[in-house]
């Protein structure tokens, strides 16, 4: 079991740099992950903060207030408010000094700035308190100099500065000195019983312009001259552009223009209503669809894949065909789940004003360096040309991180010669996703003498198997004999990651398979799940990914929050447990019945994610895990026919709402780890933990999502 | 085009436009008041949420050219000072992730807590389920909902 893996090595050495401001203060810059040039220097000029060398900088003004240009995109997950936190923390300032800035993607090298993969905070863990350290210890360093005594004889706490004889300094009352010191080496980390911010709720730094109604997201984003742009797109995947009539567009009052690109045509107009107007208004002719991909077809390669033998393995402990074959049992279940659009509730939109000398692109995207990259190819243009904003996300769940709009925006700019913002509709959006892919599981167990001695997982999915990690999840380590074989089918439709990719349903398919290996074998569930951790323990390879030590401390607390054990009448439990994203969950479901159908009440998950930075925002991560994990098990159904998919808005396609929810209450396991991800890990066991539930109550098994269509066919079995 | 005279946060405006056009397109495009949201453009989500006499209205359904006298209140004529006690309970329960749609959810429980405003919990969940929030912070809207209710009342 690996132990170290948030410790990723860097340089200290020139890592940070600093630089007095014209106008009073300083300015320090740092690279979170890399040692900056030897010549780098930040500049001086705050409009124009120099990304090339640094990729965050620290601004403390001479009256002791600091700004943190925070590094990472926000999509809701609270890295804007956690990332400054631990920077905060060891700088040793008053949080309520501290104002948060998102910083701009500028040129050139970005490290890492990605929202994805639940990665924010554990890269950036030991990175961001040394840049507080140190920074402090410069202040130290610089009053003491001015004082003319030994810096060691100094401390410095809340931003203030004392010396051996009590007298005292702000921060901002040496930051002149300090910008012309060394950098200082081999600072002092806090202990964490030290932390004042680290571990306290801080509210949203953006909240204050959220519930005024301030322009923070792409959406809000207006530039002098802009045009609004809407893009006809084909409307099945693999279609193609015949032709097309525009003339009807063309009288839309407030068009402007209307350009082809590729088996695209944008229309523009001096307003967004207008611009919807006149896309609708195109007379279209399109290929034919008749031979283009449906989710018939898709079932069927699916399960021509489980049902042959052409896998690549991916990970093989043991002999499973040994242990399957001395088997006195073998239970082997098949597990279905559709597409899901990810339905950001801000639709995809992108402001790109291409020139011939620059190429200036603002909105909301999880990869700026990466679509910075792929515009310049795109326009065959260098990349220092261009200059990218990031807005605040209206949420993200993996779909900002494909610029495929960025791109439509600067391609339609470029065409147009003029700064275009392109915006999606709702029916764009959920029809030209970049959809989490249809997967079918087969898992099968072979159990001897009550004990479970092999295990098979078989994944068969549209496009792309799961990443490397995961066939080193559990039950990896636990199970003798243990296998991973994964093959895909590739397809016109467009895919790519969704909150928890692979996990969000490989977890519930796994959690309810280990619910009947348990009613097999005459076991509680969570004994079950106990008794298998104990052979992971200590275990020496270091490919497993998950402690068993930590799981089974989570699920003991889970189970004590829940008290699994007791019975309560008319209330029905289910449990399951995941890692993912380095964090450990689980959770235990609540359901009562009405009418006959599950109603879910009450969720309790109990969490390992390492050092908690800020609990209002863990809590807060947590909570939007589980229930969109519960909501999109329940309701989130996209198929195809003929290239179309089968849902354009939210009139047909359901998404969870608030009489639908539960309470989510969240534990905490308590240790003094390397803080891990939140954004993911709370989604992939909810699934599992409410089927498990509905089959207590219901004594039905699910394999497919989403559950409402097998629990409505089954009532309609029983009524008719 | 036409012009029409709309009283929008208490302040009389003219603008010209399509008879047809959303007002939720009039005030984000033109009279830069973004924070009513665009979601889906269809009534289903309710980012695009207004008052119209103080009646919570989806924005992206009523056309400028059926608005005559009717007064018309934004998330940024909520409160003087972003200190209506929904905006105050918002703060106070850290209610947003992403934010995106907190906005129609704040105007979607103003307009209901003037109608009723000692709910019960099963009434505010009940009144709220038009409003998607894509993060799902249902259950911290649903606390700050009931924060602000017991404030006011």
């Amino acid at each position: 079991m690996k132990t170290t893996k948030s410790n990723l090595a860097f340089s200290r050495r020139n890592f940070l740099k600093t630089s007095a401001l014209a106008g009073g203060g300083m300015i320090i810059g740092f690279n979170l992950f890399t040692a900056c040039k030897t010549e780098a220097k930040p500049s001086i000029d705050i409009e124009n903060l120099n990304f090339n060398d640094f990729n965050a900088f620290i601004k403390i003004a001479d009256n002791g207030y600091v700004t943190i240009f925070s590094p990472n995109p926000e999509i809701g997950q609270g890295v804007k408010t956690a990332m400054p936190m631990i920077i905060a923390e060891e700088l040793d300032v008053e949080w309520d000094k501290v104002h948060v800035v998102q910083a701009k993607y500028n040129k050139k090298e970005y490290t890492r700035q990605v929202a994805g993969g639940s990665l924010s905070i554990r890269f950036g863990w030991d990175a961001l308190r040394q840049t507080g350290a140190t920074t402090k210890q410069m202040l130290i360093n610089a009053a003491a100099v001015k004082w003319g005594v030994d810096a060691a004889t100094c401390s410095a706490s809340k931003g203030i500065i004392t010396n051996a004889n009590g007298e005292t300094l702000g921060y901002g009352e040496v930051v002149k000195e300090a910008s012309t010191l060394e950098v200082p080496e081999n600072v002092k980390l806090k202990k964490p019983s030290e932390y004042t911010i680290i571990g306290t709720d801080a509210i949203n730094v953006d909240l204050d312009k959220i519930v005024t109604g301030k322009p923070l997201f792409g959406l809000d984003y207006k530039a002098e001259g802009m045009s609004y742009a809407s893009v006809l797109r084909p409307p099945a995947f693999g279609q193609k552009l015949e032709s097309f009539d525009d003339t009807e567009t063309k009288k839309v009052t407030g068009v402007t223009d209307v350009i082809k690109f590729g088996d695209k045509v944008a229309v523009l107009a001096s307003n967004t209503w207008a611009a919807m107007k006149g896309k609708k208004a195109i007379k279209a002719i399109w290929s034919s669809d008749e031979k283009l991909e449906s989710t018939e077809n898709h079932d069927k390669e699916l399960n021509d894949i489980l049902d042959g033998n052409d896998f690549t393995i991916r990970r093989e402990d043991g002999n499973v065909k040994k242990a399957f074959t001395e088997a006195d049992k073998i239970v082997e279940r098949t597990y279905d789940s559709p597409f899901l659009p990810h339905n950001c509730l801000e639709p995809m939109n992108f402001y790109a004003d291409v020139t011939p000398e620059k190429i200036h692109l603002v909105g909301p995207i999880q990869t700026p360096q990466w679509t910075a990259g792929r515009v310049a190819k795109l326009l065959e243009r260098k990349k220092e040309e261009i200059e990218l904003e990031m807005t605040r996300m209206g949420g993200g769940f993996g779909r900002r991180l494909y610029g495929d709009f960025a791109l439509e925006a600067a391609e339609v700019s470029n065409l147009a010669k003029k700064p275009v913002k392109v915006v999606f509709s709702r029916e764009d959006d959920m029809t030209d996703g970049i959809y989490r892919p249809a997967i079918k599981y087969r898992i099968a167990a072979s159990i001897k003498e009550g004990k479970i001695t092999g295990y098979h997982l078989k994944e068969a999915a549209i496009n792309s198997n799961m990443y490397d990690l995961i066939p080193n999840f559990f039950p990896a380590g636990c199970i003798p004999n243990y296998k991973v074989s994964t093959k895909s089918y590739k397809s016109d439709i467009t895919t790519g990651a969704w909150r928890a990719p692979y996990t969000n349903f490989l977890a519930f398919a796994e959690q309810t398979f280990f619910d009947e290996l348990a009613q097999e074998l005459e076991k509680d569930p969570v004994e079950l799940r106990l008794e298998l951790l104990q052979n992971v323990k200590n275990t020496t390879d270091d490919k497993i990914e998950y402690s068993g030590q930590r799981m089974e401390n989570t699920i003991k607390l889970a189970a004590e929050k829940s008290n699994w054990s007791e019975n309560k009448d008319g209330v029905y439990k289910g449990f399951a447990a995941y890692y993912s994203h380095n964090t450990h969950v689980a959770e235990v479901a609540e359901i009562e019945l009405k009418d006959g159908l599950p109603v879910v009440k009450k969720i309790i998950a109990a969490v390992d994610c390492g050092i908690i930075i800020n609990p209002t925002g863990a809590i807060n991560q947590i909570q939007g895990g589980v229930l969109d994990g519960i909501g999109h098990a329940m309701y989130g159904d996209l198929s195809f026919k003929n290239g179309k998919p089968s849902h354009r808005n939210f009139d047909t396609y359901r998404l969870i709402r608030m009489n639908e929810t539960p309470e989510v209450e969240v534990h905490f396991v308590k240790n003094e780890l390397s803080p891990t991800g939140l954004g993911e890990p709370g989604l992939p066991p909810a699934g599992g933990a409410v089927a498990n539930a509905i089959h207590k109550a219901l004594s039905k098994r699910l394999y497919k999502q989403p559950f409402i269509k097998e629990l409505q066919n089954s009532k309609t079995e029983v009524l008719g | 085009m036409p012009t029409y005279n709309l009283k929008i946060n208490g302040k009389q405006i003219t603008v010209t436009a399509d008879p047809d056009t959303p007002l939720l397109w009039i005030l984000r495009d033109e009279l830069n008041l973004v924070g009513t949201k665009f979601g889906c453009g269809i009534a289903q989500c309710g980012a695009c949420t207004v008052h119209v006499d103080g009646v919570a209205t989806r924005s992206c359904q009523l056309q400028v050219a059926l608005l005559d006298k009717e007064e018309i209140t934004t998330i940024e004529g909520l409160s003087e000072a972003g200190d209506h006690p929904l905006q105050e309970a918002w703060k106070q329960v850290d209610v947003p992730q992403c934010g995106y749609c907190q906005a129609g959810q704040i105007m979607t429980a103003a307009s209901f807590l003037k109608q009723n405003p000692n709910p019960t919990t099963q009434e505010i969940r009940e009144a709220m389920h038009g409003n998607l929030c894509r993060c799902a912070s249902y259950n911290r809207i649903e606390k700050a909902v009931a924060m602000a209710a017991e404030k006011m009342s």
